[in-house]
């Protein structure tokens, strides 16, 4: 450990003629709570800076491990002011940030502050972030009876690039039941916490490995591909259509599964499967339809809010580790709720973007926003970074195709369940080409058959 | 039926009636295509747009490949999923009408961006067609009996319970489509019969090959049309039209036949069709005869004829002596069984186990018949009454043809369906004919007892005969109309000789018929009421008998419906959860599902052509767990599949099957001895069963662990207890069990190493506690 700390502490002094303001702030306070107690694992860490340098500093950086980089769906900051009842969160501007000579591979977010942190100031942050796909499951594979062991891997010390003179870090874990965990002392636990510090005046870049191993039975229910496709009628409707790729990503089911002992002994059988999802749709949802490609699904149930609608659906049969289930929810909304023209004349669709499915990791979310036929100059306005496409899509009888914003992004925790808006400019007389059409088309059936009774075409009178 | 609602020919000029009747009969016949659209949907409306039952499913998949790859692939599509490790050749063993219509309705759509899935279009191509078929109803009979006999053939059919059971939307089958293509080749034999034109002629051939491409029922056809050939040259009403109608038919009709690869040279070689190429002989002769009687004063023709009979009888001899030899060579007599079975129903249940073992190849009950056909079949006979007066080359067809299709449907209940339009059409022309009579008697009694109010006798004959002649024969009228339209087109003026005599012989008749205005009017009531009783029975036909999908069960219960989704449940678990290549054996039947539904490849499946390799397969299930594994394992096998319907009383599940897979197997492989298996000449399950019953296979993969659930292991298919309760598998390994326990699915366990020494001490080890407890109870372990 401590030859670790060692390299970790050069590698930050070989870097240090470059980050000019990495040891003019230092952190006084960091206490971490990681929640662990199901798959999405979401650490809270409130820090007190202080700039014990000349300048005031604008910015400053978290950083996280290499392992914890690529599982991390979203990282948010809030400054604190004020004192004990009266406080006021500040929500602060945070974004990825590459830093050239970043020891190990380590990744970095750039937090802002609000107003720059002047010499000798300090401020309280209260950042959240979240982990996906961090629980490892071990044993790998587990039969129906036996319930679900993990391991989490992470630091009893925060990483991070400042020094910090005292911090300490909670785990807290769904059952009374670890089979294990790292000692760096002092670390104790009780209960379902587990708590490491507190730990005096620590290096920065020190890092000390720990490992919790325990019992985690809440559903792995993880989205591998979600397609949302969103199509807008301006005849007073939005039609969602979702498409979802499912999987248990806890550990792999191992051999036999037996109907009679997951029927009869629910408590101890399968203890880490789970057979029903809850879906949360739109208020004023209807026309509401689950179903997979060999056809309509019989088990769901939908309770209608006047805040939110709940959809409560169970796969074809229960979803052990490893196993996987395909389906698509359907459902329209009423158009007035979403779709609104701004001021400057454009029109903008302003709806959630993430995965309707409460506790869930989506690993590849793409949605479509279908434009109405005719409609120009679409542009998308999102909180977070995503990848944006245009493409084309023909449907009930289009002739130019109608205009499709394709946004697409990895890693979508339910964090990411934020309202997003695609502006447009549309013309409201592009909604009667197609009646027009199929007009035109049955006027010209009819004179034409007209036409052929009435014309004669015989070359001899009769 | 237009006439009844047509106004009294009075108020308007002969025109205008025409054109409103004309019009009026084509919004008939618009409701009525809406009807029988309409009528199909309950199984949408009731379950869900969903293909239905077993061979849609392996249709479905064969669009679906078409819809992707496009047509040349289709033919040489070579299926290696399914009768793993044989394959199959898809293209050139498949009828392929079906699948390219719906391939190209969807083409179609999609090419006018109408983005419908493939599943979509395949669930709704049966009622589509449904309401082709009764426009070519309306056609055929409108040939036979006039308009107002077509409207009302049409409406019945439109609705008739056996087509609908054929037809309900998501019943994506060959026979959806045939029956349009029977009827619509019946159609154009018959117009082509009225008219003699070599138009009609030639798109009777399209016809009969579009049905070839649709249904291996084409043989009825060609089988049918020889026939009515042959009476017609008896009877001796050989015309040219008939010969037209007929000669071309088989020339061009064999020739685009064998274009279909899965006829091919069929359309020659077997005995099927060799009825149609001794009439084509036959009417040759015949047209000679004509031909030589019209050239030749009436004493050389009958020098002629002596000639010609003697060299006629010689040439028919070598043919019939050439079809003997050929007949004698092939193997089954040139006959395919399914054929043979036809003509001597013992056949199949003799000697082909598979054939006899699918209930549509069973004969029907009588019930069955008005289930089917309901008051249909008390209006045949009159249809045939009317048929023969007068009689027709056009009726006489009719009449041949519902004669025809009594007897076939008799053998097999699957051509009830080939029985349901000639029913209708003889239904229509009956309703047709007695509401013609009746009302035209009430008509007639009406301006009678108007005019002897005026006391004027001498105008109520010259007033009320144009009337009735007006009324009864204004359908013929209307028809006479759209015929000089035509002829303006540029076509022959041609008028069936048949027919006028017809029309005149109806009013002569018409006069004869009066009935009293009482009778009549109480005779229309009670048609009426005919007539909503058959509405009434046909709309519940389609609503409760033949709309269930049958991979979806539904059960009302007090608290509520009860969904039984079992079935799709365990082919989505195996789609996903298992590898691609995995192999799946079950029984057949559901083969083309697995195929369809979890793209898995399977041992047998639907199309039964390989009755050794079906055999093995029912081998393995009445084999005991070992050989049975040893049969699967040289099959590549990883995964079996059975039904089980003992927890909820689904009764079509496996072990009432079993006696088929028994059956069936050991007709291949002697070793399988069905009396083995039998207890007083049952299949049992309970305690009385036979060991070999309760060490099968089937018997232990459906009955692993069902004792846990109740505690007794009471079977509510059999209603009875089972008979060996706790069992261990030893070579299989439950993976998968649905949530009703309908389907159950096992894997093979993997051999185990050899070590000689340490397995058996394994074993004795584990088997000794279990084994001697199940010893105790069941004396034949």
């Amino acid at each position: 450990m401590a030859a670790r700390n060692w390299i970790f502490a050069v590698a930050v002094f070989l870097s240090l003629s470059t980050f000019s303001s990495a040891q003019d702030l230092q952190i006084v306070n960091a206490e971490r709570r990681i929640d662990l107690s199901s798959h999405i694992v979401k650490a809270f860490l409130t820090l007190k800076v202080e700039n014990i340098g000349k300048d005031p500093a604008a910015d400053m950086l978290l950083a996280f491990p290499p392992t914890q980089i690529k599982n991390l769906a979203m990282v948010q900051a809030l400054a604190v002011t004020g004192k004990k009842k009266k406080k006021i969160y500040l929500p602060l501007d945070v974004k990825p940030s590459e830093q050239p000579d970043a020891p190990n591979d380590a990744g970095y977010f750039l937090v802002s502050f609000a107003t720059p942190l002047g010499p000798g100031e300090a401020v309280t942050l209260e950042v959240l972030y979240i982990l996906t796909h961090s629980l490892e499951p071990f044993p790998v594979e587990i039969t129906q009876s036996e319930s679900q062991l993990v391991y989490y891997r992470d630091s009893a010390v925060v990483l991070s690039p400042y020094r910090i003179k005292q911090q300490t870090t909670f785990f807290k874990t769904p059952s009374t039941r670890v089979e294990s965990f790292t000692s760096v002392e002092p670390a104790n636990r009780a209960g379902k916490e587990i708590k490491y510090g507190a730990y005096e005046d620590r290096a920065p870049y020190s890092y000390a490995p720990v490992i919790v191993h325990f019992e985690n039975n809440s559903p792995f229910a993880v989205v591998e591909e979600l397609v949302r496709e969103i199509e807008i009628s301006h005849w007073g409707s939005l039609q969602i259509t979702e498409n979802y790729r499912l999987t248990h990503g806890g550990a792999r089911h191992k051999g036999v599964f037996s109907r009679v002992e997951y029927q009869s002994r629910r408590s101890i059988s399968g203890s880490s499967s789970f057979n029903a999802l809850l879906a949360v749709l739109p208020p004023r949802v209807n026309s509401v339809y689950y179903r997979d490609n060999i056809g309509n699904i019989s088990t769901s149930h939908l309770r209608t809010g006047f805040k939110k609608s709940e959809l409560e659906f169970e796969p074809r049969y229960p979803l052990f580790g490893g196993w996987k289930a395909t389906f698509i929810i359907g459902y329209r909304v009423p158009l007035e709720d979403y779709l609104f023209e701004a001021p400057d004349g454009r029109r903008y669709l302003n709806f959630t973007f993430g995965c309707p499915l409460v506790e869930t990791i989506v690993n590849k979310l793409t949605l479509k926003v279908v434009l109405p036929e005719g409609s120009k100059d679409p542009s998308a306005v999102l909180p977070f970074a995503v990848n944006q496409d245009l493409q084309v899509k023909y449907s009930y009888l289009d002739i130019v195709g109608r205009t499709v914003v394709v946004l697409q992004k990895d890693n979508v925790v339910p964090t990411h369940n934020v309202p997003f808006q695609v502006y447009y400019t549309f013309k409201p007389i592009y909604m009667l080409a197609e009646p027009l059409m199929l007009v035109s088309a049955f006027f010209f059936v009819f004179v034409t058959s007209l036409a052929y009774v009435h014309i004669d075409l015989n070359i001899v009178k009769k | 039926m237009a006439t009844l609602e047509s106004p009294p020919p009075g108020t308007s000029s002969s025109a205008m009636r025409n054109a409103f009747g004309t019009v009026l009969s084509a919004l008939i016949l618009l409701l009525i295509g809406v009807l029988a659209f309409s009528i199909r949907l309950f199984s949408v409306i009731k379950y869900e747009s969903v293909i239905h039952e077993f061979d849609p499913y392996f249709n479905y998949r064969v669009t679906q490949f078409l819809s992707k790859n496009g047509i040349y692939e289709f033919w040489n599509w070579f299926d290696d999923r399914t009768w793993y490790p044989l394959g199959r050749v898809i293209g050139g063993t498949v009828y392929p009408g079906l699948t390219l219509t719906a391939g190209t309705i969807w083409w179609a759509l999609n090419a006018i961006n109408i983005p419908l899935s493939v599943e979509t279009v395949c669930v709704f191509t049966a009622p589509v067609f449904s309401a082709f078929a009764s426009w070519a109803t309306y056609l055929l009979t409108k040939e036979v009996k006039g308009s107002g006999a077509g409207l009302a053939a049409a409406a019945l059919l439109a609705m008739v319970p056996s087509y609908i059971s054929r037809s309900v939307a998501g019943s994506y089958d060959n026979e959806a489509v045939a029956i349009f293509a029977l009827i619509f080749t019946f159609y154009l034999y018959i117009k082509t019969l009225n008219t003699g034109s070599l138009f009609y002629a030639t798109l009777n051939a399209i016809a009969y090959f579009y049905m070839v491409c649709s249904w291996g029922g084409y043989t009825f056809i060609i089988n049918l049309i020889p026939m009515h050939v042959l009476l017609c040259i008896v009877t001796g009403r050989y015309s040219p039209r008939l010969y037209i109608a007929y000669a071309p038919l088989v020339v061009l009709g064999t020739l685009l036949a064998a274009l279909v690869p899965v006829v091919g040279f069929n359309a020659v070689l077997t005995s099927e069709h060799f009825a149609s190429f001794l009439v084509f002989i036959i009417i040759h002769v015949v047209a000679l005869v004509y031909y030589i009687k019209g050239i030749l004063s009436p004493k050389m023709f009958k020098v002629a004829v002596t000639l010609v009979v003697s060299i006629g009888l010689v040439v028919c001899l070598i043919v019939v002596a050439v079809l003997v030899a050929l007949v004698a060579s092939s193997p089954t007599g040139g006959w395919s069984g399914r054929s043979l079975s036809l003509l001597d129903p013992t056949y199949a249940s003799k000697y082909i186990p598979i054939i006899a073992s699918v209930s549509e190849h069973q004969p029907p009950t009588w019930p069955s018949y008005f289930m089917d056909i309901n008051v249909l079949a008390f209006l045949v006979p009159a249809g045939i009454i009317a048929c023969f007066s007068p009689l027709s080359d056009a009726s006489s067809f009719v009449v041949l043809y519902i004669v025809m299709s009594v007897y076939f449907s008799g053998v097999m209940v699957r051509l009830m369906l080939v029985l349901a339009p000639a029913a209708c059409i003889m239904s229509g022309i009956a309703l047709s004919q007695a509401f013609d009579v009746f009302t035209a008697s009430i008509k007639y009694q009406l301006g009678r007892s108007a005019n002897s109010k005026d006391d004027a006798e001498d105008n109520t004959s010259t007033n009320n005969a144009p009337k009735d002649d007006s009324s009864s024969g204004k359908t013929d009228k209307g028809e006479e109309v759209a015929k000089e339209r035509s002829s303006k087109k540029g076509k022959k003026k041609e008028r069936e000789p048949a027919d006028k005599p017809s029309v005149k012989s109806k009013i002569a008749k018409k006069r004869a018929l009066v009935l009293p205005l009482e009778a009549s009017i109480v005779a229309l009531l009670l048609l009426i009421m005919l007539g909503a009783f058959y509405v009434i029975h046909c709309v519940w036909a389609a609503a409760e008998a033949y709309s269930a999908p049958s991979i979806v069960l539904t059960s009302q219960s007090r608290d509520g419906l009860h969904v039984f989704d079992d079935f799709r449940e365990s082919y989505a678990w195996l789609s996903h959860n298992t590898d691609v290549d995995d192999k799946v054996a079950s029984w057949w039947d559901y083969g083309y599902q697995t195929t369809a539904m979890a793209n898995r490849t399977v041992i047998v499946d639907n199309n039964t052509w390989n009755n050794t390799h079906i055999a093995t397969v029912g081998t393995a299930m009445s084999s005991p767990e070992k050989a049975a594994w040893e049969i699967f394992n040289s099959l590549d096998v990883k995964y079996v599949l059975v039904v089980f319907g003992g927890l909820i009383g689904y009764p079509s599940d496996d072990i009432n099957k079993f006696l088929w897979m028994v059956r069936i197997g050991g007709g291949v492989f002697p070793h399988i001895k069905e009396a083995d298996y039998l207890r007083d000449g049952n299949y049992r399950i309970d305690s009385e069963a036979t060991p070999t019953m309760l060490n099968c296979l089937m018997y232990k993969l459906s009955y692993y662990r069902f004792v846990e659930t109740d505690g007794k292991g009471y079977d509510r298919v059999r209603r009875t207890e089972i008979g060996k309760k706790n069992f261990k598998l030893t070579h299989f390994e439950e993976v998968f069990t649905s949530h009703h326990w309908m389907v159950r699915i096992y894997k093979l366990k993997p051999q185990k190493n050899r070590i000689r020494g340490r397995a058996k001490k394994l074993k004795l080890k584990t088997s000794s506690g279990l084994d001697s407890k199940a010893a105790k109870k069941n004396p034949w372990i």
